[in-house]
């Protein structure tokens, strides 16, 4: 079986990258949430939303 | 847990005699094990013992491993299919093996093969470390040979489940591991800040007292690029380790690969909160120059002592799944890419996963050395080395995955120009970190030494590919086809 590739979707794998591999936007106290500084809450929001695009991709990409 | 080792060779039974079989587990574990196997990989004993220890000690440097294990899940999406169909056509065990029938160079595979070799033996062996650090804060540190006995039986256990099961050992038994890991953390990280006064305490407390270490909660703008870069190095690595490869290959398809891909992101949460830990311990007020002891000694402070104990149970099976496989992954290299291919050209399939069983118990055994032998020092010391050294091999691997428009002797060259600078980067720091200073002008810039290697490695490859094909050097035949890379076998066809 072969797949039609939907190279063009892989781009938005390109989010994770920026939003994370450039601590100057998210190296800060402020605004906290439940005890833990900025940098710490933003980070394990990513690890939900990169778990989150992969699970769309792979919806669109099978569908 | 050994029992469950052991009867792993009846499960989804194949011929054992094989190396697809024995390597592989005949590539046939759906989306639910692949999960439990890749999280293995991903976060070992080890990672239990050193990243709340960095964090203890260097404060938020060591939360690079948040971005490194989320940046890793789109390279694992786009990359590892690619590489699981052309092996899946090719019937490819190792990258070594893709590495040769993609650029029809033996010397560029027996490349890939030795440094994948070489960086996992220091990895397996500091998988002990984690089994060590449980017993000395346990206070069941013997001397002399008592010291090493318990380590000694761990390793003969799991070299005989090994050698008799193949991939399916670990497999069945990171299910278990994984199960009490689990446990282990949710209930670590609700109890123990409850019991410190809440996460805004303990940040609090951490960032008071971190000062004193030379660390801080909050990232220091001189550090960006060292983090980003090491998390970005990192990602690259893990993925072409050679236990990451066994583990993806044993999956029974590439959309098992990216099914993971989507799920695997639960394991850095749990990593995440693992490396608080090393917060949870400063407010804990652990004080210990060993900073493998951070996690053991937090335990038996705040945990009950049954529930401590089940967690140093927990991080001792955690040390003998990601053992196995790393082992596995080394006999698979060392038998498909340097015995067939140097001692014995016409082994045939039998003698082949023969091969690969003793080398498996050899490498463990050769681990358990390792740690018994040489000061745990230099294990670490060899792991920081390993993860440059892996790096290297992305342009043969994942660039050669897409193209190949590289030439092969300027592959060759590009690994050999990496894996010098890198370490000799390495060296330039003694060592102890893998984060060098690089003068460009009058300024310096921090960055992960892999990353400046991979840097030179690509230019010299470019600047080589450019040359060797003006000189019409041959660049040998290309055994793949371009259909190989995205053919995709039909899942309920594979799955009987």
């Amino acid at each position: 079986m072969q797949k039609q590739s939907k190279t063009g979707l892989y781009w938005l794998f390109l989010l994770p990258f920026i939003g994370t591999l450039f601590p100057s936007f998210y190296a800060s106290y402020r605004p906290e949430l439940a005890g833990f500084p900025f940098m710490y809450w933003y980070l394990i929001l990513w690890i939900f939303l990169v778990g989150i695009l992969s699970g769309i991709i792979y919806l669109i990409d099978n569908h | 847990m050994v029992v469950l080792g052991f009867s792993a060779s009846r499960w989804h039974r194949g011929d054992l005699d094989l190396i697809e079989e024995w390597g592989l587990a005949g590539r046939r574990f759906g989306t639910f094990v692949t999960w439990f196997l890749l999280g293995g990989d991903l976060y070992t004993a080890y990672t239990f013992i050193a990243v709340p220890a960095l964090v203890y000690g260097a404060g938020a440097f060591g939360f690079f491993a948040v971005p490194y294990t989320i940046v890793v899940f789109p390279i694992m999406y786009i990359v590892m299919p690619r590489l699981w169909r052309v092996s899946k056509q090719q019937n490819y065990v190792t990258a070594a093996d893709f590495v040769r029938g993609r650029f029809d160079s033996s010397l560029l595979a027996l490349a890939v093969a030795l440094t994948g070799i070489l960086a996992t033996m220091p990895y397996i062996a500091l998988q002990l470390t984690g089994i060590q650090a449980v017993l000395t804060a346990m206070g069941l540190s013997g001397t002399g040979l008592m010291k090493d006995l318990p380590l000694i039986i761990a390793f003969v256990i799991l070299a005989a489940y090994t050698y008799t099961s193949g991939l399916r050992a670990p497999a069945l038994t990171a299910i278990l591991k994984d199960l009490l890991i689990y446990v282990t953390v949710i209930v670590a990280c609700i109890a123990i800040p409850m019991q410190l006064g809440g996460y805004g305490h303990i940040f609090h407390v951490a960032e008071q007292t971190l000062p004193t270490h030379k660390g801080s909660v909050m990232l220091s703008p001189k550090l960006f690029s060292a983090f980003a870069t090491l998390a970005l190095g990192s990602a690259f690595a893990l993925l072409l380790y050679p236990h990451a490869v066994t583990g993806s290959l044993g999956a029974k398809s590439g959309r098992t690969i990216q099914r993971n891909a989507a799920l695997l992101p639960l394991y850095s949460l749990a990593l995440t909160f693992i490396a608080l830990l090393g917060y949870m311990a400063i407010a804990a007020g652990i004080h210990t120059k060993d900073t493998s002891l951070v996690v053991p000694l937090l335990f038996l402070k705040t945990l009950p002592t049954w529930f401590a104990g089940f967690a140093f149970g927990a991080i001792a099976i955690g040390a003998l799944v990601p053992a196995a496989i790393m082992a596995i992954a080394a006999a698979n290299l060392f038998t498909r890419n340097i015995y067939r291919e140097y001692f014995a050209a016409s082994t045939g399939p039998n003698r082949e996963a023969q091969v690969a069983k003793i080398v498996g118990m050899i490498v463990i055994l050769g681990a358990l050395f390792f740690i018994v032998v040489i000061p745990l020092q230099y294990s670490i010391y060899f792991q920081t080395l390993g993860g440059i050294w892996i790096l290297q091999t992305v342009p043969a691997i994942m660039f050669g995955l897409y193209t190949r428009w590289f030439h092969r002797w300027a592959l060759l060259i590009g690994w050999l120009t990496g894996m010098v600078i890198g370490t000799g980067m390495a060296a330039a720091e003694s060592f102890k970190t893998s984060i060098y200073p690089l003068h460009i002008g009058h300024s310096v810039i921090l960055a992960y030494a892999g990353i400046w290697a991979i840097i030179a490695n690509i230019v010299v490859t470019v600047v080589l590919t450019l040359i060797f094909n003006a000189m019409r050097v041959s660049n040998g035949n290309d055994s793949t086809a371009a259909a190989d890379y995205i053919t995709e076998p039909d899942e309920k066809a594979v799955a009987q």
